[in-house]
C-alpha cells in the first residue's frame, strides 16, 4: 500500500514538472512582458535594462530552473500586472473559485440526479421531452452565450439577481466567503448555473441511461414481483445501483469546474483565479500564468491520486496481485 | 509581510461596514465601471491609463490639464522660467493643504516625489529625464534645475503625483515597486495624498471606495462617494448600467452606443479622444521582410502616394466605426499644438490613379507585403486592418493581415520587425514634439523608440531636437509647422482618424468627455 502511494506520488511530480516545463516553453509564444509593464515613453534602453534585470534574457532552461527552485522554496514570484506576491495573490482569489466551483458542481448534482430519475421514469411525458430538448439546448450553447443571456433576463429586464461581482464578503481571516451575506448568495445564483449547466447534462443524462438500464435487470423485476412499493424499487434499489458511475464522474467533473471556471468568471467579473489568469494571459504576467498553470495541474493530480486510491479500497483485485509481487 | 496582511485585513473589515452604512444610496455617491481596475496605488510605478485615472481622485499634482487641453493650477499656482536661468523652472506652491493623514504639504515633499520618480524602478523617469535635481527654497517655493532649456517641462507634470514625504519615510516605501525585486512595497496597496478624496476601502479587482476628504483645499464636489468597479466584460458591464447597479460607465464599447442612446434612463456623452490611429511602413531598409519582390516598394513616394489614394477613410468611419471616429491626414489630434486643418484635410480615394501610380513605380502587377495588426489594443482595430487590407486589394498590394494580441504586436514595431503596421498614439504633452521624439526621429537613444518606419533624416532630426530647448515659443511653433510639412510631404504615416471616447451614464448625472480619458469625478454634477 505504502510502496503504492508513494509511487503515485513520484509520477505526479514527474507530471508537475512537465507541465511547468511545457508552460514555460509556451510563454515565449505570448508576447513580452516588457512591453505591458513600461509605459510607452520608455526608452529602448530601459527596457532592455528591464528585461535583463527580470531574467527575460535567459535560455529557457535556466530560466525554468531558477522558477522551480524558487517555487520549492514557496516563493512564486511578483505579479507583473498588480505587483503583488503571486503566491499571496492566488490564495486570495481561491476561495472564490472553490465556492463557486463548489455551488455549481452540487446544483449539477442535484438537479442532475433529479431530472435524470424523472425521465428515466417518465420516458414519455411531454416534461421529460421538454427536459431533454432543453437540456440539449443548454449543452450545445457556449457558456460565454448562456451567461450573458442569464445576465440580461434575471438582472437586466426582471432585476432580481445581480449581473456582476460576488457580493459582499466576509473575511474569516483565512478564507473570505460570500455564502453569509444576502448580496453574497444572489451573486451566486447565475455564475453556478452558468458553470454547472454543462456538468448537470452530462450527469443527467448518465443517470437517466444508467435507470434505464438498471430498470431492465432481473433484481428489479424480482423486486416488483416482490410486491415493493415504486418507491422502494426505484430509490432504493435501481437508483442506489445507478449511483457509482455517477460519483466518479462528478468527482473528475469538479476537477475541470474548477480549471474551466475562466469563462464565468470573466462574464461575472467574479474575483477569481480563472478571471486572474485571463488578464494574466492579456498582459503576459508570467509569473502569474506558471503559478495558476501548476496550481490546475496539481489539482488534476490530486483528484487523480484520491481516484487511484479509492480503485485501491475499492477492488480487491489490486490488492491481490500485488501481494505475490512483495513476497 | 504580517502587518501587510494585518492592514489589509482593517481595510476589508472597514469596507464592510463602509458598504453597510452606504447601502441607502444618496444622490452623493456615484458608482463608476470602467474596464479594469487601477494596477496598483502607487503614483510612480505605472504609467498606465485607469491607474492614473484613478489615481488623480487620491493623489494631486502640480499642475492639471483642462478638458481643453490647457495648463490649470493644482498644487502649484504659479510656474515660470527662472529669468536668469533659463534652465531652472520655480514652482509656487499653494499654501494650506493638508495631506489625508493631517501632515501639511510643502516643498519638501515636491522635492522628495521629483526624486521618487526618477528613480530607476518608476515608470514616468522618462517624462523627468531632463532633470538635474531639485531643491526647496523655502516651504512653498520649489526650484527645479534642468540639463537645459526644458520650456515645455511643465506639460510632463500633469500625471506627476505628489506623495507624503514623511509618510513614506515611516512605511520605508521611498522607492516605488521594483519587479526584480521579491517584496510587495507597501504603496501598492496604501495611499497618502491630498487629493479630494481618499481610500475608505479597497479590494483589488472587486470594489474601491474612495470618500471625499473633509480637509480638501478645493470646493466641495457634488459627488462625496465613489464606488469604483473594474467590469472587464463589455456586454456585463453594460447589463450592469441598464440593470442600474452602476451609474457612470466609462468604456462604452463602440457597437452599444447606437442601442444606449435610444434607451430610455441612459445618457451617452462623446468626445474626441487624445488618440490618432494610423498605419506606418518600413519606408527606409533596403529590402522587407515579408514582401514578395525585391527590394522595398515602400522606399518609393509613388507606392506611398498610390497607397493614400487607396485608403477610404469615410468609409472605415462609417461602416468600421458606426460614425464614431474623425477621420484625418495629419497624425495628430486636433487640439495638440501643431495641428493644422490644411495638413489634416484629406481628399476621396482615387483607386484608378493609384493604379497608374502602381503602374508608374513598376509595380503594374502589384506585391504582396505582411499587415501586422493589433487586436485588443484600439477600437476595432483589426477590423479597420481588414478594410483596409481589402481598399489595398483594388491596387495590386495584397496585404497578409496578421493580427494579434498587442503583447505580440507592439514588440514588432519596437524591435523593427515589422514592414507595415497599425499603430495609435496618444500625446499626453498636447505638443506635437512628443509626436516627433518617438515617431519621426531616428532611432537613438531616448528617441525614436517607436518609429518602425526607420525615416531618418539627419537634418530633420537636428530641427526635432532643437524643439526641446527652444524657449521662443513662435519660432519654436514655426519649426514644428515646417517639421510636419516635410513629415506630409514624405508620406511618413498614412493617418486613418483619431478615436472618440463615449460614456454612458443614468440620466441625471452629467460627466463631461475628457480628451485623455481621465475623467475626474469632482466635475461630475447630478441633476
Amino acid at each position: 500500500m505504502l510502496a503504492f502511494i508513494l509511487r503515485r506520488i513520484a509520477q505526479s511530480v514527474v507530471v508537475m514538472l512537465v507541465v511547468a516545463l511545457i508552460s514555460f516553453t509556451l510563454f515565449r509564444f505570448v508576447g513580452d512582458p516588457v512591453a505591458s509593464i513600461v509605459g510607452q515613453e520608455t526608452s529602448v534602453a530601459d527596457r532592455e535594462a528591464l528585461r535583463e534585470r527580470l531574467g527575460l534574457n535567459d535560455p529557457v532552461l535556466v530560466q525554468f530552473a531558477g522558477y522551480v527552485s524558487r517555487a520549492l522554496q514557496g516563493d512564486f514570484g511578483i505579479s507583473y500586472r498588480l505587483q503583488q506576491p503571486v503566491g499571496e495573490l492566488i490564495l486570495s482569489r481561491l476561495p472564490a473559485t472553490l465556492e463557486l466551483a463548489l455551488i455549481s458542481g452540487f446544483f449539477a448534482f442535484v438537479f442532475g440526479v433529479a431530472f435524470g430519475v424523472y425521465t428515466a421514469l417518465n420516458r414519455r411525458g411531454w416534461l421529460s421531452n421538454t427536459i431533454m430538448t432543453v437540456s440539449l439546448i443548454g449543452v450545445s450553447l457556449p457558456t460565454f452565450l448562456i451567461g450573458v443571456l442569464l445576465i440580461w433576463v434575471f438582472a437586466v429586464e426582471l432585476q432580481w439577481l445581480p449581473s456582476f461581482g460576488r457580493g459582499e464578503v466576509v473575511d474569516l481571516g483565512w478564507w473570505r466567503t460570500g455564502l453569509l451575506t444576502p448580496s453574497g448568495r444572489a451573486s451566486l445564483i447565475l455564475p453556478a448555473i452558468t458553470l454547472g449547466l454543462y456538468q448537470m447534462t452530462l450527469i443527467m443524462r448518465l443517470v437517466r441511461a444508467e435507470m434505464l438500464e438498471v430498470l431492465r435487470a432481473d433484481y428489479i423485476k424480482f423486486a416488483r414481483a416482490r410486491g415493493l412499493s415504486n418507491r422502494v424499487v426505484h430509490f432504493g434499489h435501481a437508483l442506489k445501483n445507478t449511483l457509482v458511475p455517477v460519483i466518479t464522474i462528478t468527482g473528475l467533473q469538479l476537477g475541470s469546474i474548477i480549471a474551466f471556471s475562466i469563462i464565468t468568471e470573466t462574464v461575472f467579473q467574479w474575483p477569481g483565479v480563472g478571471a486572474l489568469f485571463i488578464q494574466s494571459v492579456q498582459f503576459v504576467d508570467v509569473p502569474v500564468m506558471a503559478a495558476y498553470l501548476m496550481l490546475i495541474a496539481l489539482v488534476f493530480v490530486i483528484i487523480n491520486l484520491i481516484v487511484d486510491l479509492l480503485y485501491f479500497a475499492v477492488d480487491p483485485r489490486l490488492r491481490v496481485e500485488r501481494t505475490p509481487a512483495r513476497a | 509581510m504580517t502587518h501587510l496582511f494585518k492592514s489589509t485585513r482593517t481595510v476589508l473589515l472597514g469596507g464592510a461596514a463602509l458598504a453597510l452604512a452606504a447601502t441607502a444610496l444618496n444622490a452623493e455617491t456615484l458608482r463608476w465601471a470602467r474596464v479594469a481596475d487601477a494596477l496598483t496605488m502607487d503614483p510612480h510605478s505605472q504609467n498606465e491609463g485607469p491607474t492614473s485615472t484613478f489615481l488623480h481622485h487620491v493623489y494631486e499634482t502640480l499642475v492639471s490639464r483642462e478638458l481643453d487641453g490647457s495648463l490649470a493650477p493644482r498644487l502649484a499656482t504659479d510656474w515660470m522660467i527662472d529669468p536668469e536661468d533659463p534652465t531652472v523652472w520655480i514652482f509656487e506652491l499653494r499654501e494650506g493643504v493638508t495631506f489625508h493623514n493631517g501632515n501639511a504639504f510643502t516643498a519638501e515633499d515636491v522635492v522628495f516625489s521629483l526624486e521618487r520618480v526618477r528613480k530607476e524602478s518608476s515608470d514616468f523617469k522618462g517624462l523627468h529625464a531632463n532633470v538635474v535635481g531639485a531643491e526647496a527654497v523655502d516651504d512653498y517655493t520649489v526650484r527645479v534645475q534642468m540639463d537645459g532649456p526644458s520650456p515645455l517641462y511643465p506639460q510632463n507634470l500633469t500625471n506627476f503625483f505628489i506623495m507624503d514625504s514623511d509618510w513614506a519615510e515611516e512605511n520605508g516605501a521611498e522607492t516605488p515597486q521594483d519587479y526584480a525585486a521579491g517584496e510587495e512595497a507597501f504603496t501598492v496597496r496604501n495611499a497618502m495624498g491630498t487629493g479630494p478624496y481618499q481610500l475608505a476601502s479597497r479590494d483589488p479587482e472587486v470594489r474601491s471606495v474612495l470618500q471625499h476628504f473633509e480637509g480638501h483645499w478645493d470646493e466641495t464636489p457634488e459627488v462625496t462617494e465613489i464606488i469604483y468597479t473594474p467590469i472587464t466584460e463589455d456586454a456585463t458591464r453594460i447589463a450592469a448600467l441598464l440593470s442600474g447597479e452602476v451609474d457612470f460607465v466609462q468604456d462604452v464599447p463602440v457597437q452599444d452606443i447606437a442601442r444606449l442612446e435610444q434607451t430610455e434612463g441612459i445618457t451617452v456623452t462623446t468626445g474626441p479622444e487624445n488618440r490618432t490611429i494610423f498605419f506606418a511602413y518600413d519606408m527606409g531598409s533596403e529590402d522587407l521582410r515579408s514582401a514578395s519582390v525585391e527590394g522595398n516598394p515602400f522606399a518609393d513616394p509613388l507606392v506611398r502616394e498610390a497607397m493614400h489614394l487607396a485608403l477610404d477613410r469615410d468609409a472605415i468611419q462609417q461602416v468600421v466605426m458606426r460614425g464614431q471616429s474623425v477621420p484625418g491626414a495629419q497624425n495628430v489630434p486636433p487640439f495638440v499644438n501643431g495641428w493644422d486643418a490644411e495638413l489634416d484635410a484629406y481628399g476621396p480615394p482615387d483607386p484608378e490613379r493609384a493604379r497608374e501610380l502602381m503602374a508608374e513605380a513598376g509595380y503594374a502587377d502589384g506585391f504582396s507585403v505582411d499587415l501586422n495588426c493589433p487586436n485588443d489594443r484600439y477600437l476595432n482595430d483589426e477590423a479597420i486592418c481588414q478594410a483596409f487590407v481589402g481598399m489595398l486589394g483594388q491596387i495590386g498590394i495584397d496585404a497578409n493581415l496578421v493580427s494579434q494580441s498587442r503583447s505580440l504586436h507592439f514588440p514588432l514595431i519596437q524591435n523593427d520587425e515589422s514592414d507595415f503596421y497599425l499603430l495609435g498614439w496618444g500625446v499626453p504633452p498636447f505638443d506635437s514634439q512628443y509626436v516627433f521624439d518617438f515617431l519621426v526621429h531616428s532611432t537613438e537613444g531616448a528617441r525614436g523608440g517607436w518609429n518602425g518606419s526607420n525615416y531618418s533624416d539627419p537634418e530633420l532630426d537636428a530641427k526635432i531636437q532643437s524643439l526641446a530647448t527652444e524657449t521662443d515659443l513662435e519660432a519654436r511653433d514655426a519649426t514644428i509647422a515646417e517639421i510636419w510639412q516635410q513629415v506630409q510631404e514624405d508620406r511618413v504615416f498614412l493617418m486613418v482618424h483619431n478615436q472618440v471616447l463615449a460614456y454612458a451614464a443614468r440620466d441625471g448625472v452629467n460627466v463631461d468627455v475628457d480628451p485623455e480619458n481621465q475623467p475626474s469625478m469632482t466635475r461630475v454634477t447630478f441633476d
